[in-house]
């Protein structure tokens, strides 16, 4: 086995494990070709079990032949290893190093995964394509295409990247759909496609409209045509009207998720610092052009009527954000937990997006980033923002979310490996791996993610993008810098007057149910 | 009502502070309020208006703005020019009372009789509060140097003073303080004796000094066997203090004072307050706000910072007298500002009987109340000098909702507790926050002539519940020690913008909740009565029927149909509202298609929030 080569010290006694609001833990480390494990051999104090893949970077320092581990996780938290010994700590450090690193992805977790847990609905077969766009069915029908236009498209755009998504008739008069692109490729000279003209135009009606979001600024898209990019000419278009709107590409967003977390880890207690840091990072200003855009498609099709073609550079990035969030704010289905799975399987593993690499580093990365980007990050911290704002209106609550944040990084499951469809059939995920969906959907985990405040309601919600309400998401961010036992406790008492309401009812109805069979029963009684 | 030109004016626009929506309705204007009124009306109290500003002529009338000091801000659109001037002139005269007769207070009736009345104004009993606290005692006692206000004028008759502080040092010391306000007892720690005490600035200048003084703080270490020391905190800045020196004013000298600990706070005064909290409200009332200019200028107008450094001396006192056990004695300038905030945040901190909704009104009557927090000039009651106007109570209230924020279980009350309580210390309405000391209370003879808040806030007490409060919190943490992490301190959304509607949740979970547990409750009462019909019939029925009874209760029957005989839970109240995305100005549509209206459904109800969330 090749990670035994990689494994320099296998294990070390006496190590020390520091972790914030946490008491110490000293106890035994040991390396495997997947897990860093500390164990205290006590019955009471917990192990820890890191995932190498779920480290970002480590720092070592020594202090006389004390020798001290600093771990930054991709899923934010930093902890301390002191690792008494020179050698046993430099060694543990190149291991880890080397362990966290793995280039194949073959190698990876996944790959070794074995489920503790019997896999009673299997979550490769769970969403197949058919069965997410069956809405779209009834658009075939209604349009002259055909399915193989819709997925192998003749199109000259960078990827034949272009799906549908119908509007439930519930909440439009006419007919609108979405859907998404990627830039077509019209470079300096103005090239013209017709196929591609004749396709986005075939998608309205006579005397239809729509709008073509285009998540650029107009000058960056007309930069995108030096490169043989572009975007639509309105007069080959004619039922079209495009819009721009400036969603940063995905290179920036890392740099921007460096800056915050680096706020959110600031021990300085001053109030200034702490604003200017936040505000320099950025990162709150993207939640609001994403949040805004995706309302304004929304906007377009529930309010408009009319349909709406999103697209930026690749489709793979910004355009998803956008079509998830706007398909969030007008669909109910979508804010169920099933519902959300579908659009995460939909909208974003089977659209393409490339979560292997944008994954690769989070926000303790030291080396310069190729093309991490938190895109689905900052997805499910806009989403996060309009749970927030209708705490009634999801199925789920936010631990949901931050699961999916913590498997997008860091998994023992398939779901997230790979770059795009292709990809994943390619390393066989569906027969090698087990896939996240088995696991999340097993009524013992989905207990955790249910909201307690739920009820289900059919209509359209519109989240405030005022910045004065859009707020930080501290639990991801300030996870693991702040103590939740107050706000923890908080919850559970509002869990438990709730369930205390349920419990009334019953009792109410049952006992009302044995009344109204006792009289029954007594009247014969008392009718001589 | 001879200030009035024209109480009514027809085809009038509200306009929405931040989207292009209007509405259309009558403005009436009366002696008390300004009412608009469409399908659901809108009212504001002349007191509550700020600041009224006539814009120049449009073409579809004349604007007129609005400001209120509960933040609010009104913009309507008079279609003639000659009607809104009559409307600006009359407001102009309405909002700036000349005498106390003319507040709202000496007017309003709430229909009691003057027992009811009376009633109301004996909830709060500070002499049973000192009495709760454990003073008098061997080291504490009550003085009646005040008696007749000769001492200090805007002191309370009654004052607590240490055993060995003899009227000659009390005398001697308050010579020696800014307005006679000498040191007093404010809070006592029962559990270690340690004191917290409140003064104002000793007059020592560059070099003076006055032995009462200092036997006046040597008695009150002395009542304190826990430490040798005890802690004065000036709570401004050294600068500011320094400053003073040249005017008489100044610092204590540590080496004139046997055993005291010195220490600076760095508050800022109430102008900087005052500039901070109009900076803050400039940029978060602009219109199309980004969120860097909303981050930017958040820091640039200070107004965390100062709530931050509050919150941080409450800290620091309430961790000198739980933990040191030491006495501790606060003072600022005049010492009814900063030193009312830290005094009264830090007794929060320590005391949780302060945290509950009677003990809060207790904590506010304690010390901003009697010991002459200037409600009158901070809060631009009566024809006021612009000068002493300063947010100091509001941010008092602020730290307190970042306190529920860090401790959601830990009090008594909602924050719309604390935003109502807002409300009416510049409404005028009750007679509590009127003129600036007792005194001067009781010449106006308010407890006569006007009505307690305390009464009418308790009488609707259920509005501001905290529905996940937990008394066995209190005593797990007697001491709340709240992280002062920049992070945790956050803009309080729902007082600076209670009546900008679209920009809050939609759906409150608070409400939710609330409405939860009043059900509860109501279900509780059915139980029972079922119960007990149910134990009625059994003992007319035969035994046999009783044990089928028994048995199917324990049973517990989860069905389909159960939810069809319970009583409604949500009363049909708590509608998801549809919220509207044109209000909220995601991005222009490019005219030529034309954007389709809003459906008329979604209206604005000003200050729903208020009462209902």
């Amino acid at each position: 086995m090749e990670f035994a080569e990689l494994i320099k010290t296998p294990r070390v006694d006496g190590v020390v494990l520091h972790r914030p609001f946490m008491p110490t833990v000293e106890g035994t480390l040991c390396l495997t070709g997947h897990h860093l494990i500390l164990s205290s051999r006590q019955d009471n104090t917990e192990e820890l079990w890191l995932l190498h893949a779920n480290i970002d970077s480590i720092e070592k320092r020594f202090v006389g032949s004390l020798g001290t581990i600093i771990v930054k996780c991709k899923d934010l938290r930093v902890i301390q290893l002191d690792i008494p010994g020179m050698e046993e700590c430099l060694n543990i450090a190149s291991s880890i190093e080397a362990l966290s690193t793995l280039d194949s992805v073959s190698l990876m977790y996944p790959f070794f995964y074995r489920p503790l847990f019997e896999v009673i609905e299997d979550g490769w077969q769970l969403f197949v394509p058919e069965e997410a766009f069956k809405d779209l069915e009834s658009m075939v029908l209604f349009y002259p295409w055909n399915e193989t236009t819709l997925f192998g498209l003749p199109k000259e755009d960078e990827e034949d990247n272009i799906a549908l998504w119908s509007a439930e008739s519930a909440f439009t008069v006419d007919e609108a759909v979405m859907m998404r692109a990627a830039q077509p490729l019209t470079g300096t000279n103005g090239r013209r496609c017709k196929e591609d003209e004749k396709l986005i135009n075939a998608t309205l009606c006579a005397g239809k409209r729509g709008y073509i979001i285009d998540t650029r600024t107009i000058a960056v898209a007309q930069q995108a045509k030096t490169r043989g990019g572009g975007f639509e000419q309105e007069a080959n278009y004619p039922q079209w009207r495009r819009i721009h709107k400036a969603i940063e590409r995905s290179n920036v967003l890392q740099d921007s998720l460096i800056k915050l977390v680096e706020a959110c880890n600031d021990q300085s207690h001053s109030m200034d610092r702490w604003l200017s840091k936040l505000e320099a990072s950025n990162w709150q200003s993207k939640v609001k052009e994403i949040l805004t855009t995706a309302c304004l498609a929304a906007q377009c099709i529930d309010r408009e009527g009319a349909s709406v073609l999103v697209h930026g550079t690749e489709g793979t990035d910004s355009t998803l954000q956008v079509t998830s969030l706007a398909q969030i704010i007008l669909d109910p289905a979508c804010r169920t937990i099933r519902g959300f799975e579908v659009l995460i399987e939909r909208e974003w593993l089977q659209a393409g997006h490339p979560f292997q690499q944008r994954c690769a580093q989070s926000a303790y990365s030291n080396g310069k980033p190729r093309s991490e980007a938190p895109v689905f990050l900052l997805f499910l911290d806009c989403v996060w923002q309009i749970l927030r704002q209708f705490p009634c209106s999801f199925q789920f609550n936010e631990n949901l979310l931050i699961m999916f944040f913590e498997h997008a990084y860091a998994s023992q499951f398939g779901t997230f490996l790979g770059n795009c469809v292709a990809e994943r059939v390619k390393l066989q995920l569906s027969q090698k791996t087990v896939s996240l969906w088995s696991w999340v959907n097993r009524p013992q985990e989905l207990e955790r993610f249910l909201n307690p405040l739920y009820e289900p309601n059919n209509l359209v919600i519109w989240p405030s993008v005022a910045p004065q309400s859009l707020l930080l998401w501290e639990g991801v961010f300030l996870r693991w810098n702040r103590s939740t036992k107050c706000l923890d406790e908080a919850c559970q008492e509002m869990v438990h007057i709730i369930e205390y309401n349920k419990e009334l009812q019953n009792k109410v109805n049952s006992l009302r149910r044995q009344l109204a069979q006792l009289e029954t029963e007594d009247s014969p009684l008392q009718t001589p | 009502m001879e200030h009035i030109r024209t109480p009514k004016v027809e085809q009038v626009k509200l306009l929405d502070r931040f989207s292009n929506k209007s509405v259309t309705g009558t403005l009436h204007l009366t002696a008390t309020h300004l009412i608009f009124v469409e399908s659901n009306s809108t009212s504001i109290l002349h007191h509550h208006i700020a600041s009224v500003e006539k814009l120049s002529l449009k073409t579809n009338g004349c604007p007129l703005l609005i400001q209120c000091r509960n933040f609010r801000l009104v913009h309507f659109v008079i279609p003639r020019e000659r009607d809104c001037h009559d409307i600006y002139s009359s407001l102009l005269r309405l909002l700036r009372p000349v005498s106390y007769d003319e507040l709202y207070a000496f007017s309003y009736n709430p229909k009691q009789n003057d027992q009811q009345r009376e009633e109301g104004w004996q909830l709060i009993d500070l002499a049973a509060e000192f009495e709760r606290m454990g003073v008098p005692c061997d080291q504490w006692q009550l003085t009646d140097v005040n008696r007749e206000y000769k001492v200090c004028k805007t002191y309370p008759r009654d004052l607590y003073v240490p055993i060995m502080a003899s009227k000659p040092i009390i005398v001697g010391s308050s010579k020696f303080r800014s307005k006679g306000r000498f040191p007093v007892l404010t809070y006592f720690y029962q559990e270690k004796k340690a004191a917290v005490c409140r003064c104002s600035q000793p007059l020592s200048g560059f070099s003076a000094r006055c032995l009462e003084d200092e036997h006046m703080l040597q008695a009150i270490s002395k009542a304190n066997h826990n430490s040798r020391y005890i802690y004065v905190m000036d709570t401004r800045p050294k600068l500011n203090a320094l400053a003073n020196r040249a005017a008489g004013k100044g610092y204590e000298n540590e080496d004139n004072y046997s055993n005291i600990r010195f220490q600076f706070v760095g508050i800022e005064n109430i102008h900087v307050m005052r500039g901070s909290l109009q900076k803050l409200l400039e940029v978060v009332g602009t219109r199309s706000l980004s969120m860097t200019d909303y981050l930017v200028g958040l820091e640039n107008s200070g107004w965390l910072r100062h709530i931050k450094a509050i919150m941080d001396a409450a800290i620091f006192l309430a961790k000198t007298v739980t933990v040191e056990g030491a006495s501790v004695l606060v003072h600022c300038s005049d010492g009814w500002d900063r030193t009312a905030q830290v005094c009264a945040l830090g007794s929060l901190l320590m005391d949780p009987y302060y945290r509950t909704i009677k003990g809060f009104m207790v904590l506010i009557e304690k010390d901003w109340i009697s010991f002459g927090h200037k409600f009158a000039d901070r809060c631009d009651q009566l024809d006021p000098d612009p000068k002493e106007v300063s947010p100091i109570f509001t941010q008092f209230l602020e730290c307190v909702w970042q306190l529920t924020e860090q401790f959601p279980q830990a009090f008594e009350f909602s924050e719309w507790f604390l935003i109502q309580i807002h409300e009416h210390v510049h409404s005028c309405q009750f007679g509590n926050f009127l003129g600036n000391s007792q005194r001067q209370r009781e010449d106006l003879q308010l407890k006569e002539r006007t009505y307690s808040l305390w009464a009418h806030l308790l009488s609707e007490k259920q509005n501001y519940l905290n529905p996940v409060y937990s008394p066995s919190f209190a005593e797990s943490h007697p001491v709340l020690e709240p992280s002062t992490q920049a992070y945790h301190f956050k803009f309080w959304r729902n007082m600076y913008h209670q009546y900008d509607r679209s920009m809050h949740p939609r759906q409150s979970i608070l409400k939710h909740v609330l409405t939860l547990k009043d059900s509860n409750r109501e279900l509780e009462g059915t139980v029972q009565a079922l119960k007990t019909k149910l134990q009625k019939f059994s003992v007319s029925t035969s035994p046999l029927n009783r044990k089928e009874v028994q048995q199917e209760e324990d049973e517990e029957v989860f069905g389909e149909e159960a939810m069809e005989d319970a009583p409604a839970i949500t009363g049909g109240e708590r509608t998801v509202e549809g919220s509207s995305a044109t209000e909220n100005g995601y991005g222009e549509l490019m005219g030529s298609f034309g954007s389709k209206n809003e459906p008329g459904a979604v209206t604005l109800e000003f200050g729903v929030a208020r009462m209902t969330c």
